[in-house]
């Protein structure tokens, strides 16, 4: 912020605090196409060339694709759902497809992770919306000659977050699926959820008006 | 052939990430080794004709805010064809999974292995980095021991103060440089670069003899030590004509024609500072006898106003910092410090920048300084460093402050808004005795109540900090017995006791120490010699590693490798520690030349021990500590009588070049 000479507004108090808050980050070690956040400024500024400053500053693989005014309400309220994809190198495809369908098939799977509160117990099953297995990727990231699984996920944003490990450790649970090699997980994309079940950018609902502003 | 991977920078040919990228999720912290740091530079390894690989032998967040690494780095980058990457110390845990998958020692900023490189500079700031570098040099696959090395392996040069005496290390690298690194990298550049256009000539051993001759680069293997029987040294002799018989450091004049770092690494992974860091000045003539730094970087140079200013400004709006530090061995002595800091906390008034000194002695801060350094609303730490409890101590350390001095100091950074400052003490320093140390005590009670009184309130608090006294090379120490760990852990326990006696007083005083034990390992290291490499060697194959780091030390690992390794050689590790050496004692750094004369620091440990205080040459005559005639310097200092340059204040984004909007 401070290399692309942005207004960012300050707290009150001893301490100011640069007013940026982030939804629903991605976990260390996971790639993402689709990380949102707030920033509060001390004065207006073109949208179009905060987005180009803020790239410029930033390292490369770092992108900043975007950047609209908040018409209103919180960001943290429009990330409903996330999109995962998770490669398996050396995993099967229909391996996984016999564990996914045993994990789709009960009510509950509990899994255990270790957080900032200590170690915690919860359901990874009732936040899937859906898990599917899919064939090769597009462009993959491994050698050919690997096999490899994939996997679509769609997550609602609940608490605790259900995130994509836990997911795979209640694969384990249900069927007993140990990856050979460690996964690789990537976010496609995260915000409101249609009743059919499809993602929506969170910043369309700003986009709209920014339109009618004349952008 | 490597395999395609999935991160967005380019991979370099030789680069280990395919291999290394799938291990990094198993480990913790594993962005600290993906490099992609602002201000990182990946260059194109066929077009440099001289690679370096630079190494801080502790874990990144300590590593790479290192001032030396990051100047080092950019002066060899900034030559057309030379290629400089950094390596850091691997946490256990991934240094695990490399010998498993047979990963080596790797660069952050292309993943290149090591041992591809022609030279691996190592920078020492503390000897508790020593079995890293075991660590490093093995993982690389590279032989430990230097003799066992071939062309096809980096010579390996360590530089730093602790190379100042390398000789604990002497079998493990190749080449040590004592002093300030920017030119001296330079020339060993430069040899490199002359010696592989000939077509490498004579190999690894002429190329070291081509750097030793240079009389600036210690080559340990051409020098042969010969012991007494009763374990001391006889006598340390070149076993080569034209190696020189002594080494002599390397000193870097006028900081201003070296602005750097220009371009600050800043990384993306949390470090221990994260600040835009100059140095103001270099060397310190106080005299503190405790103090290495302060005898080995003399004389004082100082970088003027103007180019810290510009610096500062530079160096923020490249990297983004909102902290600046002054960084030097006593900064409030620098000539023009209130103009300095009042100049700069005014350019960047209502900016959220603020300005932090990491050394401040008791005696030269004033009111205006502790002012100017809370302009902007922030209040950053506040260390004082009286060193010594008692006023009779304070004199044999040659730490000139009274006990009024410091009162006076503290409360008036209470009565400027600090409602908690540090200090710093030592602990078992030469002729010490319990009530040396119970003064302390007694001082810290002072600072509370006076500070108490001048602000008329309860919330203040101060924390008294102890470190051991560790006698090192180069100092008027470098004779002196330590004391036993026993005997510090029982005078720390008594200070604990004394500063509760009194209980409200007690409540407002934080207490923090360091035990005697790892104190006199450090001590082992520092003042050995090439007996005690074999000790390092033995506590590395047990498992030691990151002995700056508490929970790693094991100072049991030591003692038991110090008893299996040195009776073979009629000494032990009170040989090393415990004793006080003789004047004509062959000191196994005496060939090594710091510029300070030896008989100079034989009378200044002999004024120590009557008690008598050395005065500051930048102030009073020359007292002939023979740093200047031998290494034809001089003190540089100002005032200069300049302002800093007006700034125009730079608001708005900043646009790339050419952005589309
Ligand atoms: C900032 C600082 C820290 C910071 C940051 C450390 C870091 N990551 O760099 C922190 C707070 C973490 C720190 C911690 C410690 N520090 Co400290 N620190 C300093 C300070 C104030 C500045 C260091 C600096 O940046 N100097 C400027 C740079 C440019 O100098 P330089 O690194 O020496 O590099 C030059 C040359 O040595 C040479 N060079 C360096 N490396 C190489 C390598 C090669 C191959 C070559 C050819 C040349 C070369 O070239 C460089 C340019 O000229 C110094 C005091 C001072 N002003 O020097 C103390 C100082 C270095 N620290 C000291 C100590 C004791 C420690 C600790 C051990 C304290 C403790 N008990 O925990 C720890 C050790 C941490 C660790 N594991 O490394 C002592 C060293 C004592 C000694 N040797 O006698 C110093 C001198 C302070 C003092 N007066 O006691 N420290
Ligand atoms: S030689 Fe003289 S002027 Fe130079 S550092 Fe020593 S005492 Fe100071």
């Amino acid at each position: 912020m401070r290399r692309a000479g942005v207004p960012v507004a300050f707290s009150q108090g001893f301490t100011p605090h640069p007013k940026i808050s982030y939804a629903s980050a991605a976990p260390t070690g996971v790639a993402s196409e689709a990380e949102y956040l707030e920033v509060g400024l001390r004065e207006p500024v073109d949208p179009a060339a905060l987005r180009a400053a803020l790239d410029a500053a930033l390292s490369p693989g770092l992108d900043v694709l975007d950047v609209v005014v908040a018409s209103g309400g919180g960001l943290a309220d429009r990330i409903e759902a996330s999109h995962w994809r998770i490669e398996l190198p050396e995993v099967d495809p229909a391996v996984l497809a016999a564990a996914v369908a045993t994990f789709t098939a009960a009510d509950e799977v509990m899994v255990e992770r270790m957080t900032k509160q200590g170690r915690r117990t919860f359901d990874a099953r009732g936040a899937v919306i859906t898990i599917d297995v899919s064939g090769p990727p597009v462009t993959p990231s491994v050698a050919p000659a690997v096999p490899c699984a994939i996997l679509e996920l769609v997550v609602r944003q609940v608490t605790p977050s259900v995130r994509p490990d836990d997911v795979l450790s209640g694969l384990r649970v249900v069927a007993g699926l140990e990856p050979p090699v460690a996964p690789k997980v990537i976010r496609l994309a995260q915000g409101t959820l249609t009743a059919q079940g499809a993602i929506v950018d969170p910043l369309d609902a700003d986009r709209d008006g920014a339109t009618i502003g004349g952008r | 052939m490597s395999v395609p991977s999935t991160t967005p920078r380019p991979v370099a040919a030789n680069s280990v990430w395919p291999q290394l990228e799938s291990l990094l999720p198993q480990v913790t912290k594993p962005i600290q080794y993906v490099g992609g740091e602002l201000g990182a530079v990946v260059k194109d390894w066929d077009a440099a004709t001289v690679r370096w690989a630079l190494m801080y032998p502790d874990a990144y967040e300590v590593g790479l805010p290192n001032q030396g690494v990051q100047i080092l780095y950019e002066v060899l980058n900034e030559l057309p064809d030379v290629l400089a990457e950094r390596t850091y110390a691997v946490w256990p845990d991934l240094e695990k999974l490399m010998r498993a998958h047979g990963v080596p020692q790797f660069t952050v900023d292309a993943h290149r292995p090591v041992r591809d490189f022609d030279l691996f500079g190592v920078s020492f700031a503390t000897e508790l980095g020593y079995t890293n570098l075991l660590t490093a040099i093995d993982l690389a696959g590279v032989p430990l021991l230097a003799a066992d090395r071939t062309d096809a392996d980096p010579v390996i040069v360590a530089g730093g103060h602790a190379a100042f005496n390398p000789e604990p290390i002497a079998d493990f690298v190749d080449a040590a440089v004592l002093g300030d690194g920017e030119e001296a990298v330079l020339e060993i550049t430069a040899i490199v670069r002359e010696w592989k256009a000939e077509g490498c000539p004579g190999g690894r051993d002429e190329l070291l003899l081509r750097l030793a001759r240079t009389e600036s680069v210690y080559v340990p293997r051409f020098y042969d030590v010969d012991y007494l029987p009763d374990g001391r040294i006889q006598r340390v002799v070149p076993n080569r004509a034209d190696v020189p018989f002594r080494v002599h450091k390397r000193t870097t004049m006028d900081l201003d024609a070296w602005p750097y770092p220009k371009k600050p690494l800043v990384p993306l992974a949390e470090t221990v500072h994260e600040r835009y860091a100059v140095e103001i000045f270099r060397g310190c003539t106080r005299g503190c006898r405790f103090c290495q730094a302060g005898m080995i970087t003399r004389p004082v140079r100082e970088r003027s106003i103007t180019t810290v200013g510009q610096m500062v400004q530079q160096g923020l709006e490249f990297s983004g910092f909102h902290e600046v530090g002054l960084l030097s061995l006593s900064s409030a002595d620098h000539s023009e410090i209130g103009d300095m800091c009042s100049g700069l906390a005014e350019q960047y008034q209502g900016t959220n920048v603020s300005l932090s000194l990491p050394s401040t002695r008791v005696d030269a801060f004033n009111i205006d300084l502790a002012q100017e350094l809370s302009r902007n609303g922030r209040r950053t730490g506040l260390t004082f460093a009286p060193e010594g409890g008692s006023e009779r101590i304070r004199k044999v350390i040659n730490k000139m402050v009274s006990k009024d001095d410091l009162i006076r100091t503290v409360v008036t950074a209470y009565t400027n808004g600090w409602r908690q400052v540090k200090l710093y003490f030592m602990c078992g320093l030469p002729t010490e005795t319990d009530e040396d140390v119970l003064e302390i005590a007694a001082m810290a009670h002072e600072v509370i109540k006076a500070g108490r009184a001048a602000t008329g309130s309860k919330d203040i608090r101060c924390t008294v900090s102890i470190g051991g006294f560790v006698p090192k090379p180069h100092t008027p120490f470098q004779w002196a017995s330590m004391e036993r760990p026993e005997v510090i852990d029982h005078r720390l326990k008594l200070l604990k006791q004394a500063i509760n006696a009194d209980r409200s007083l007690g409540r407002a005083i934080g207490y923090r120490y360091h035990d005697g034990e790892p104190s006199l390992i450090e001590g082992l290291l520092s003042r050995g010699d090439r007996r005690v490499g074999a000790v390092i060697r033995r506590v590395w194959e047990n498992g030691g590693r990151f002995d700056g780091w508490s929970e790693h030390f094991s100072y049991q690992r030591w003692v038991d490798a110090a008893t299996e390794v040195l009776p073979a050689f009629g000494v032990d590790l009170d040989w090393y520690t415990t004793r006080e050496r003789e004047e004509l004692e062959v000191l196994p750094w005496d060939h090594l030349d710091s510029g300070l004369d030896k008989d100079w620091l034989w009378q200044d440990w002999q004024d120590s021990l009557s008690e008598y205080e050395q005065d500051d040459c930048r102030w009073t005559p020359c007292f002939d500590c023979g740093v200047c005639p031998a290494m034809d310097t001089e003190i540089q200092i100002g005032p200069t009588g300049r302002k800093l340059l007006p700034l125009t204040p730079v608001n708005g984004l900043k646009l790339p070049a050419g952005a589309q909007q």
